[in-house]
């Protein structure tokens, strides 16, 4: 590759979202071809980060940044090490053939070109979101992940469920989005950091380690679906099978466990951590394996599954210890591989039988012998039988857990519990579509695709060769991750070997014993299980829904009280917010002491004289007062409108005379303008000709005009009274001339000095006629066939 | 108000309303005027052929849209705005231009276009409105 390390590495992130923007067009000129084409971008990347391998393998991480906010010296960074390189080689290499899986799946689907687009787009944020180091970039990616899993889940949006499992995947997701950018804005605050890789204990040691850690835990709850915010993922599987393989299972939802990975050397390790993690990782471990016994249909038993493994790796990453997080890197890996592979084998069933329901599927076996052995191998690796990677995230479990102290018994109990449920859920899964007597089912079952098969199949025998070069496993996977998420060197001690003397061999015997006991009594604990939840009578998704109806209610109320629709009230909020700002700071600021008479008055009446004004100056301010006088007494409402002009006019003159002729211009033109203007609105609203209201409405609204002159006045002043400032003013006059080559100041002013004020005051002048228009049309319309509107036009005199 | 005598010398008040705004207009950076009261003065001039000829009449004797003529009057004054950029200053910079004809010396300069932009915005915007109303809603092509 001829690029740079730093723009290989961001091409990683980028590729995906050029080949998603390209993927209809490929879609519509290779047509039956179209997964296959697409499937090279992620397989190209695939192999572009196996290259890494070797260099993160002997020399740790590899950090690469291109400019991307200079201005605010913001970079895009990306960190490759073990934990982030295992993240990207499993998305990019599952990515691939999900793509192919795709392709097959939906084939003849009108919108497949889009669908793989908005795959490779999810594919696309995914990596980018394992790769960053800076917190902002994460953030990004985060929320586009966010973005393009529910464009996926709602994929098919005609149907009513899987809209609905979008929108509450999307709101669920998102809170924690914004706890993720709250967290990292709240860490930058503190360190001064964006980039991850640069932060040490400063967090831990800080007096707002609580809130940091909360806004965090809550991103990566929300996106890993620990309970109780888990019951966005079932739902989640409203999307078409390959999505709930790939973003549901093996990537997506591991994002949050991702992220507790990723900041536990600076984040994790204490007290609060340690509880809080295992506490939840506990009770989603438990819950989403009962919850997998409770359902016959095998994709949501999946989904259920799915949410047990969530729990458990949250609850490896809180136990913190070597052991621990050595397994959960394994487990992230295993669960990964036999995930997908078990949701691309219920696609296939789905897509050849026609049915997903487990109680009415029996015999598979002997019809679709390849889709058996990739499920055989998916559904061993959930076990953990030896041979699998699965057993050996297994064996590290349990390997740290052995001390005897009573903390570390429960949390193996739970564990052994999870595994066992889980065991039992792939027996069933395994054995109850595939082996039995041959059920009849919708659609006569055949083999599927080679497309369809690629998936199940390669994962399954990966799964095995990394289990049996358990030298290699370990050097490459787990030392590397392991060492990135603990910050320190870690030596892999993976065997084949089985020991039947040391505690975790009977340890896992009882998983596996555990297991089949569950697979014997699945019917009855299915049974039991239902009872228990019709008794509970509510779930998280029905608290969701009301939570949801409640928030639209309130909006609703909240609007209704704001925008009732009632222009007197809106006016008298308006001003009376204006003489609540003009009267407030002068109170408060005791700006008024400036007026107050001073101590000795003396003989004040001595002092009073009248102003010496010219005898047409003394006409002008006559003209003003019977202006304003006539406005009070006009008895209809054309009158009051010319009489408004006549005093605005006064007050125009008023300017004139007193050296302002710029201002009082405008003033004539805005005078002469708003008397035609209202008269012409009066006329168009068919408003009454007199103005009959109510004596307290006519009170109301003249303290509030009174109050506002007031305070006009008192502001004026007080400014008057003080020194003026007239540096800016000087500045003006003295380089008008000689700089902006005009005498005009105000105009100079306007269109030099300030002139992007200007420009923004114009374009809100012309939005403003956009606005005016439509109204006054939206009017229009259906006023030409109506014959006259009802007569309660004074109460809604809104225009 | 449709009185013969007002429907005979409206045209007429027009008219030199009209040429008085482009007066004001580009006086404006030396005297009292300027392209806010231009477009004022050209908006009143419009409302006053709307109330004497009727709205749909003035409309076509304007040929364009007058939300149109707003529309180019911002993007003429974002435009002077822009012409400084092929000096190498900054976004708003004024340039000046002197043209030497015969005895006289025009000088011509952005932010008179800047000016004239903002007359059309005012003029425009208003005019539209103006127009609006006065047509009671039979306006619409």
């Amino acid at each position: 590759m001829g690029l740079g390390m730093d723009a290989s590495i961001a091409l990683v992130a980028i590729a995906p979202f050029v080949a998603a923007l390209l993927a209809p067009l490929v879609h519509r000129l290779a047509k039956p071809f179209a997964g296959w084409v697409l499937a090279l971008v992620p397989g190209g990347i695939f192999l572009f980060l196996l290259t890494l391998i070797e260099p993160v393998v002997s020399g740790g991480a590899i950090s690469a940044r291109i400019d991307w906010v200079p201005a605010y010296d913001l970079d895009l960074s990306f960190l490759v090490d073990g934990l982030s390189l295992t993240f990207a080689l499993t998305i990019s290499g599952i990515g691939t053939l999900i793509v192919l899986y795709s392709g097959a799946y939906l084939k003849g689907h009108p919108h497949l070109g889009r669908f793989l687009g908005f795959l490779l787009a999810f594919m696309g944020a995914m990596l980018g979101l394992v790769l960053a180091d800076g917190m902002l970039a994460l953030f990004m990616f985060w929320e586009l992940t966010s973005v393009t899993s529910f464009l996926l889940i709602g994929f098919d949006h005609t149907r009513q469920a899987a809209r609905r499992g979008a929108i509450q995947a999307l709101v669920i997701t998102n809170i924690g989005g914004m706890a993720l950018l709250v967290g990292a804005i709240m860490v930058h605050w503190l360190t001064g950091q964006w980039e991850m890789s640069a932060l040490g204990d400063e967090i831990r040691s800080n007096g707002l380690y609580g809130l940091v850690l909360a806004a965090f835990l809550v991103a990566a709850f929300t996106k890993s679906a620990q309970v109780p915010l888990h019951f966005w993922l079932p739902n989640a599987m409203e999307a078409p099978t390959p999505v709930s393989a790939f973003l549901h299972s093996a990537t997506m939802v591991q994002g949050g466990v991702y992220l507790l990975a990723r900041t536990t050397p600076w984040l994790g390790g204490t007290e609060a951590w340690t509880l809080i993690l295992v506490c939840f990782g506990g009770a989603t471990l438990l819950w989403g394996a009962l919850g997998a016994l409770r359902q016959t249909d095998l994709k949501q038993m999946l989904a259920q599954t799915t949410l047990a493994s969530l729990g458990l790796s949250v609850l490896l990453i809180g136990l913190g210890t070597e052991a621990a997080i050595a397994a959960m890197v394994l487990y992230f890996v295993a669960h990964a591989f036999y995930k997908a592979g078990l949701f691309m084998v219920v696609g296939a069933i789905d897509h050849e039988a026609g049915t997903r329901d487990i109680t009415i599927l029996g015999g598979l076996a002997d019809r679709m012998p390849l889709t058996f052995i990739g499920a055989a191998l998916a559904s061993l690796a959930m076990i953990g039988l030896p041979l699998t990677l699965g057993y050996f995230a297994k064996e590290e479990m349990y390997l740290g857990l052995l001390s005897g102290q009573w903390r570390d018994i429960a949390v193996l109990v739970v564990l052994l519990a999870g595994n066992g449920l889980l065991a039992g859920v792939a027996m069933l899964v395994l054995v109850r579509p595939f082996l039995g007597p041959v059920l009849p089912t919708p659609k006569l079952a055949h083999e599927a695709p080679i497309a369809m098969l690629a998936g199940p199949l390669v994962l399954g025998a990966a799964s095995i060769v990394a289990a049996v070069s358990t030298d290699w496993l370990g050097h490459t996977l787990l030392e590397p991750g392991a060492g990135a998420i603990l910050g320190e060197a870690v030596t892999s001690h993976l065997t084949l070997a089985i020991n039947p003397a040391s505690a975790i061999f009977w340890l896992s015997i009882a998983t596996w014993a555990l297991g089949y006991l569950v697979y014997r009594q699945a019917a009855t604990l299915r049974t039991l299980l239902r009872r228990f939840e019709a008794a509970l009578g509510w779930t998280a998704d029905t608290v969701f829904d009301a939570v949801m109806f409640g928030l639209i209610r309130f909006s609703g109320a909240l609007t209704r009280l704001l925008h009732h629709g009632r222009l007197e009230i809106y006016l008298v909020t308006v001003f009376a917010g204006l003489a609540l700002a003009l009267i407030a700071p002068l109170v408060a600021l005791k700006g008024y002491d400036a007026l107050l008479p001073t101590a000795e008055l003396g003989n004040w009446a001595a002092k009073l004289s009248w102003p010496q004004l010219q005898p047409y100056e003394w006409g002008v301010i006559a003209l003003a007062l019977i202006g304003l006088s006539a406005v009070l007494m006009a008895n209809n409402r054309l009158m009051a409108i010319l009489a408004l002009g006549i005093q605005g006019t006064s007050v125009a003159l008023i300017f004139l005379l007193f050296g302002a002729p710029d201002l009082a211009f405008t003033q004539f033109m805005v005078e002469v303008l708003s008397v035609v203007i209202l008269a012409l609105v009066m006329t168009r609203l068919r408003l009454d000709e007199r103005d009959q209201r109510p004596l307290e409405d006519l009170a109301r609204d003249g303290t509030l005009a009174l109050v506002c002159g007031v305070g006009v006045s008192l502001l004026l002043m007080v400014v008057l009274s003080g020194v003026l400032d007239t540096r800016l003013s000087d500045l003006f006059t003295a380089t008008s001339v000689p700089i902006a080559h005009g005498h005009n100041i105000v105009n100079v002013i306007l269109v030099d000095y300030r002139g992007f004020d200007t420009l923004g005051e114009i374009s809100v002048v012309m939005a403003a006629g956009i606005a005016i228009m439509a109204l006054l049309r939206s009017r229009a319309k259906p006023a030409v066939p109506q014959p006259k509107p009802a007569p309660r036009r004074r109460r809604k005199a809104a225009a | 108000m449709n009185t013969i005598i007002f429907r005979t010398i409206a045209p007429l008040i027009v008219a030199i309303m009209l040429i008085f705004s482009v007066y004001v207009c580009l006086r404006g950076h030396n005297e009292p005027g300027g392209g806010f009261i231009g477009g004022l003065i050209a908006a009143s001039s419009i409302a006053i052929l709307g109330m004497a000829n009727g709205a749909e009449e003035t409309r076509r004797a304007l040929r364009i849209d007058p939300l149109a003529i707003a529309g180019f009057g911002v993007f003429i004054a974002g435009f002077s705005g822009l012409l400084s950029l092929f000096t190498g200053s900054p976004f708003m910079t004024s340039i000046w231009l002197y043209l030497e004809l015969g005895q006289t010396t025009v000088p011509l300069s952005t932010p008179m276009v800047f000016d004239i932009g903002v007359y059309f915005v005012v003029f425009g915007t208003i005019a539209a409105v103006a127009l609006a109303l006065e047509g009671d809603g039979e306006e619409e092509r």
